[in-house]
């Protein structure tokens, strides 16, 4: 069985992210670039499948300009067999529907049992490539799955959806996301480290993939302008000495809040 | 029909119009004539159609979906409806189910998708859209180079609202696309949490952090959210020690919220916590720790104990209830 995982390189979340306010793109150098941590526990998930059965090959895949692949690095480190890495610099400041094609074309040519992806992306938010891959490759699809359980022929589990769970179910091949309620990743051990300088890394560019050259004879998403909110500045601080309940009732009381 | 504006309304799992109904028929009428696709079980088409005509959708198109096949039925009849409504955009909201939808339907259509937008309006050229990025330090605007524009409409995010309408409901058939789903063996309800607001749109919210130490004395956090008629949220920490549901998680990989008032408790003030609530328009904070970072985002911090604080905010809150 091969299961692919998509993971993104993202801007690290724990210092601030910058967009260039000219091209409406993530400032690369005002932050590094580390892997999205939902997409680690997308790929510790699949490792532990790995684990506990047989014959299982665990790919990663991301499309990511030529400089993230570094990050790429540490999925290797955590266990994953290969990666492969689409780059090409007419990628920079694609669209949704760009990416899901991009990705579709490489999981079509290196072939899949099972996807699996994080729910949604800390930089795009967007959760919305899971489906659109399902469209593209015509195969089912369950998104934000909490739990789940592969078969050899099937991936089951229970999904965190709008006011309560639900179970389902999907034949392989499936693509499926999942939550932070699935276990955190692992940290890469020594040996982990030092067999992930051995292990293949494929990069990929548009030429070796299936898809549209003319980026723009299909409608895109543009950017038509970016603009920064000025930083919240600090009000008020208060050490209490005995009286800080009352004295937030007041102040919720003056601001109507109360 | 000026500016038809499709809306795209999958019933909840649990029945219903899907969270954000209103407020993405609010978002049509901002830019044009709002039109719903209400899908869901035969039996409720009819009562949800008119649901929607009073929250503003001068034409509802219904369509039958088996319950059974995970996204697709929805994104059938989603895709139908965009051939006979040919609308200048399409809404859907960002629910979960909502956002299975506008995957597909883009990639059906072809069209570009706008994810987690937090407003509408319309220039010379036709709808542009607006996104609130990394955690409303930035405000983007996009649009399509041409033809529709999806669009997941982020929950709580926007506060018009749209006439009702006389209903005017077209019941059709869809044609099933065939493609493959992944099949429902068992949906169950969340438990109902007595008449608090939803998180995701409501005006106040107080939300608790590792600080409460307890699932048992994270009670305190709902005290104090029912004494000011508030919503619950938590910090992560706080989901991961079980104090908390997970759907009540605010941040970066939770909800975003934007409400008049928010509340921290014993809430340290990560960076992926204040992506989710830097952009409320009063923040409160308590913590003990005077160098917490969440002071460097509020209104008014206290520094102390929640354990005094709270209970003593509560009584003061009932007090002057009177
Ligand atoms: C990729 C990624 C995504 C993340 N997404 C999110 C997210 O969506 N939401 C989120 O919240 N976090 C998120 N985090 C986690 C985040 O980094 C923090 O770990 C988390 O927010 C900490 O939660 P906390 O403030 O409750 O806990 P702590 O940081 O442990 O803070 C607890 C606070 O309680 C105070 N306290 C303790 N006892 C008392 C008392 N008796 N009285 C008063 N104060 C007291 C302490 O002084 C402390 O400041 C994410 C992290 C990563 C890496
Ligand atoms: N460029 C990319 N390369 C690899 N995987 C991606 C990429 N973009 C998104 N994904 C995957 O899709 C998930 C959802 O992303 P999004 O729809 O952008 O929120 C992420 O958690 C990743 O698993």
């Amino acid at each position: 069985m091969k299961i692919v995982v998509l993971m993104k390189p993202v801007p690290d979340t724990w210092g601030p992210r910058v967009l260039s306010l000219e091209t409406g793109l993530a400032d690369r150098a005002a932050s590094e670039t580390v892997l999205d941590e939902i997409g680690e526990r997308a790929l510790e998930a699949a490792l532990r499948h790995a684990e506990s059965a047989s014959d299982v090959e665990v790919v990663v895949l991301t499309m990511a300009p030529e400089a993230a692949q570094s990050t790429l690095r540490k999925g290797l480190a955590m266990g994953a067999a290969s990666a492969v890495h689409v780059a090409d610099e007419r990628l920079a400041g694609a669209d949704l529907g760009r990416t899901a094609e991009v990705l579709a074309a490489a999981l079509r040519r290196g072939g899949f049992d099972l996807v699996i992806a994080g729910d949604a992306s800390t930089d795009g938010v967007g959760g919305v490539l899971v489906p659109w891959l399902a469209e593209l490759l015509d195969v089912p699809a369950i998104t934000r799955l909490e739990s789940l359980e592969i078969t050899a022929d099937a991936v089951r589990g229970t999904r965190a959806t709008d006011g309560g769970s639900m179970v389902a179910q999907a034949a392989l091949p499936a693509i499926v996301s999942i939550t932070e309620a699935l276990p955190d990743p692992r940290f890469p051990a020594l040996r982990g480290i030092m067999n992930a300088k051995k292990k293949p890394v494929e990069q990929l560019t548009l030429d070796d993939l299936e898809v549209e050259a003319d980026e723009t004879a299909s409608p895109r998403s543009i950017m038509t302008a970016v603009a920064e909110r000025p930083p919240r500045a600090a009000g008020e601080i208060i050490t209490d000495e005995g009286d800080a309940g009352e004295r937030i009732a007041a102040f919720l009381a003056d601001r109507r809040l109360a | 029909m000026t500016h038809p504006i499709l809306t795209v309304l999958p019933a909840a799992p649990g029945g219903g119009l899907p969270a954000g109904a209103a407020e993405v028929l609010g978002a049509a009428s901002e830019i044009g004539t709002p039109v719903a696709v209400v899908v869901g079980p035969a039996d409720a088409l009819a009562g949800l159609a008119e649901q929607a005509a009073s929250l503003g959708a001068t034409t509802v198109h219904t369509a039958t979906a088996d319950g059974d096949q995970l996204g697709v039925p929805a994104a059938d009849a989603a895709a139908a409806a965009v051939a006979l409504v040919q609308p200048d955009a399409v809404l859907v909201p960002a629910t979960i189910e909502g956002r299975d939808v506008a995957g597909r339907l883009a990639a059906r259509l072809r069209a570009p998708l706008a994810a987690d937008i937090v407003g509408v309006s319309r220039d010379d050229e036709g709808v542009v859209v607006r996104h609130s990025v990394y955690g409303g330090a930035y405000d983007v605007d996009s649009a399509a180079t041409f033809g529709p524009l999806v669009a997941t409409v982020r929950l709580g995010a926007i506060d018009a609202r749209a006439e009702a309408a006389t209903p005017d409901v077209h019941e059709f058939a869809v044609e099933a696309s065939g493609r493959r789903a992944a099949v429902v063996e068992g949906f169950e309800p969340a438990p109902q949490t007595s008449s608090r607001p939803d998180l995701r749109s409501a005006k106040k919210v107080v939300s608790g952090g590792r600080g409460l130490g307890s699932k048992e004395q994270f009670a305190l956090v709902e005290q104090l959210a029912d004494a000011l008629g508030a919503a619950v949220g938590a910090s992560r920490a706080a989901v991961d020690a079980g104090y908390a549901e997970q759907s009540l998680q605010v941040g970066q990989t939770g909800t975003s919220v934007s409400p008049e008032l928010y509340l921290a408790v014993g809430i340290s003030g990560a960076i992926q916590h204040r992506a989710g609530m830097q952009t409320a328009k009063t923040i409160i904070a308590i913590d003990k720790d005077a160098s917490a970072p969440i002071f460097e985002v509020a209104d008014l911090g206290v520094v102390g104990d929640l354990f005094t604080i709270v209970p003593q905010l509560i009584s003061a809150l009932e007090a002057r209830k009177g």
